[in-house]
């Protein structure tokens, strides 16, 4: 999916061409998915200031407003407002708080158990490296967001528990690659040398070994985050997420449910951004493995 | 080959081992078991009562032994009774896996629709197959299951009246929860088998059959696609484990009766038992299924099956 597009073909009439030519677009200038992640971080970081309205409370008399582009909207609710009459941009934007700081969260924390554990796995090789992949294999078993369920059944729901359970998801094909990587930079001369010289096994680990894998860990973190958006939205929309007070996109996607035969715009508007931000990364994490890493595209 | 089949054995069994401690974990640190029966029931217990059930439970018993005591009983087929069912969760979960078993299975068959799409559009570069087959690559991987779900029933159920919104019933109740479940699959496949077969048609063995003068129809399908099924096969381990989180987001919004919707239910009634058995059931498929996965990869690639 990486090949640049063959540029003005005559098939690319109607709606799937032009969507085609949309995302082609978007592919070939990574700045347009830089601008998307950029305004949902806006939108997250100023939502205590900006939003228009407070995202938990709504005004019963304005229940159901549609967007503004639609007929009864009005340019109070930009977005529209859901079954409660609560202000659907504002949701939204409180809602890339939980989902963004999550998600980053996850995707650095993980990222930095699986490089150590990689690095330490490849590098020693041995019973160690057996032990560490056979745990990954173990987690990769898991299923998510059944134990998600159990556990939020037990301990309630909570921030930190979504995020503990993405991290033990995450860190796992950090660890895979870095592994493989390791095993290939720890028989190269400049690694042996560094140990005849006489560097420690952390020195060599961390100041030689490492900065080899950077790329690798880089492209996997960048292409991680599409899913793990993805994945935390799921669990907020079955209500195994964070609390169900605050408004996140999968849990306001949920909402809109039983009202989608009157009020499309509910459901339709917090699963489309969704949908942009997660095309934005993945897209990202496309073209930076292009320019980083091209052997890993099969990822 | 056969060293190989062993480890991986011992591998699922540790898997299982693993996922049944935390489970079993878990359902201890969800509190004394007979609060719940208590509450599901109503009944007043004596202190005599609640020491009896205490033992008939083995709660008296140190953790070790209890979760010993656990794996026995797990071992026999028997998870314990549903609290509020009154039923054995066995059999329980023996009423649900068919719908989710069609569910999967219709996922599965449209997710596989990925294979002819994803050559035509690497052999067709540039065509509206390809056009579409790269659009679809991109969303499917992108969007939010349970909001392809939401959007399709308002599209199709709501608007166009064409198709039921939910629930199982005739051919027609599968048609919008398979193409739910199978759209993400469905974009991963499609990516690999197109990348994979753009390699292969592109290597020496390929030009070779060309210049040898064989058919294209026949370059493409016996030559260059069973090369080219190798790397989406790697990648069906992610698959299985997307089908099963997909089945529970698809039972969700479809008011599906299979197993996913057994466990939500689970945790909203407080019914720690079929919860945990759902668990199970679905650890126990991923990790046969993957096991078969790998089987099947070392059948087809003699580098992994002679190493």
């Amino acid at each position: 999916m990486n090949d640049t597009m063959v540029i003005g073909t005559s098939s690319r009439r109607g709606l799937t061409g032009k969507l085609a030519n949309g995302l082609d677009f978007m592919r070939r200038w990574p700045v347009i998915s830089v601008v998307i992640l950029a305004v949902a971080a806006f939108a997250a970081i100023t939502a205590t200031t900006l939003s228009p309205h407070n995202p938990k409370v709504g005004s019963l008399d304005d229940k159901f407003t549609p967007p503004i582009w639609s007929e009864g909207g009005s340019s109070e609710y930009v977005l529209g407002t859901d079954h409660l009459g609560r202000d659907i941009l504002s949701r939204l934007m409180f809602g890339a708080r939980i989902s963004l700081s999550i998600t980053a969260a996850s995707v650095f924390i993980g990222g930095a158990i699986g490089v150590v554990t990689g690095l330490i796995s490849g590098y020693y090789g041995g019973w160690v490296d057996e032990v560490i992949m056979r745990v990954v294999d173990i987690f990769l078993a898991f299923p998510l967001i059944l134990l998600a369920l159990a556990l939020v059944a037990v301990f309630g729901d909570s921030v930190i528990l979504v995020t503990i359970l993405l991290v033990s998801w995450v860190w796992t094909s950090f660890a895979r690659q870095v592994r493989g990587e390791t095993l290939q930079l720890k028989e190269l001369e400049y690694v042996k040398l560094a140990r005849v010289a006489g560097a420690t096994t952390w020195r060599i680990v961390f100041r030689h070994i490492f900065p080899g894998t950077f790329n690798t860990t880089l492209v996997i973190g960048s292409l991680r985050v599409g899913f793990v958006i993805l994945v935390e939205a799921s669990l907020s929309f079955l209500g195994a997420g964070v609390p169900v007070s605050t408004p996140t996109w999968g849990s306001m996607t949920s909402d809109g449910r039983q009202y989608i035969e009157n009020a499309w715009w509910i459901s339709f508007i917090p699963g489309m951004a969704i949908l942009l931000v997660v095309v934005a990364a993945n897209f990202l994490g496309d073209w930076l493995r292009d320019r980083l890493d091209p052997r890993l595209r099969q990822i | 080959m056969r060293q190989f089949i062993v480890r991986r054995i011992l591998l699922a069994m540790l898997t299982m081992l693993v996922v049944s401690f935390l489970v079993f974990t878990i359902s201890r640190l969800h509190g004394d078991p007979r609060n719940l029966l208590y509450a599901a029931d109503a009944i007043e217990f004596d202190q005599e009562q609640w020491d009896a059930l205490g033992r008939e439970l083995g709660l008296d018993k140190p953790f070790a032994l209890q979760y010993a005591i656990f794996i026995g009983k797990l071992l026999r087929g028997d998870l314990g009774e549903s609290i509020w069912r009154y039923k054995p969760v066995t059999e329980v979960l023996w009423e649900r896996i068919p719908a989710t078993a069609q569910l999967a299975l219709g996922g599965v068959l449209f997710s596989l629709l990925a294979i002819p799409l994803g050559v035509v559009s690497a052999v067709k570069r540039g065509s509206v197959w390809d056009i579409l087959a790269r659009t679809i690559a991109v969303l499917g991987q992108s969007m939010p299951g349970f909001w392809v779900g939401i959007m399709l029933i308002f599209v199709f159920a709501v608007n166009l009246e064409w198709l039921p919104t939910s629930r199982r019933g005739d051919i027609t109740h599968y048609v919008l929860p398979t193409i739910t479940l199978g759209i993400f699959p469905l974009s991963g496949i499609l990516r690999l088998v197109r990348s994979s077969m753009l390699d292969v048609m592109d290597s020496e063995f390929i030009k070779l059959a060309r210049a040898k003068g064989a058919a294209n129809v026949r370059i493409v399908w016996k030559h260059a696609f069973r090369n080219a099924l190798i790397a989406p096969l790697t990648f069906s381990g992610l698959l299985i484990a997307g089908l099963l989180t997909g089945s529970i987001i698809t039972e969700t919004v479809f008011a599906w009766p299979g197993l996913g919707l057994l466990a939500i239910g689970g945790v909203q009634n407080s019914d720690y038992p079929v919860t945990q058995g759902v668990v199970l059931v679905f650890t126990a498929f991923y990790v046969i299924a993957s096991f078969a996965v790998d089987l099947a990869y070392a059948f087809i690639d003699p580098r992994i099956r002679l190493s």
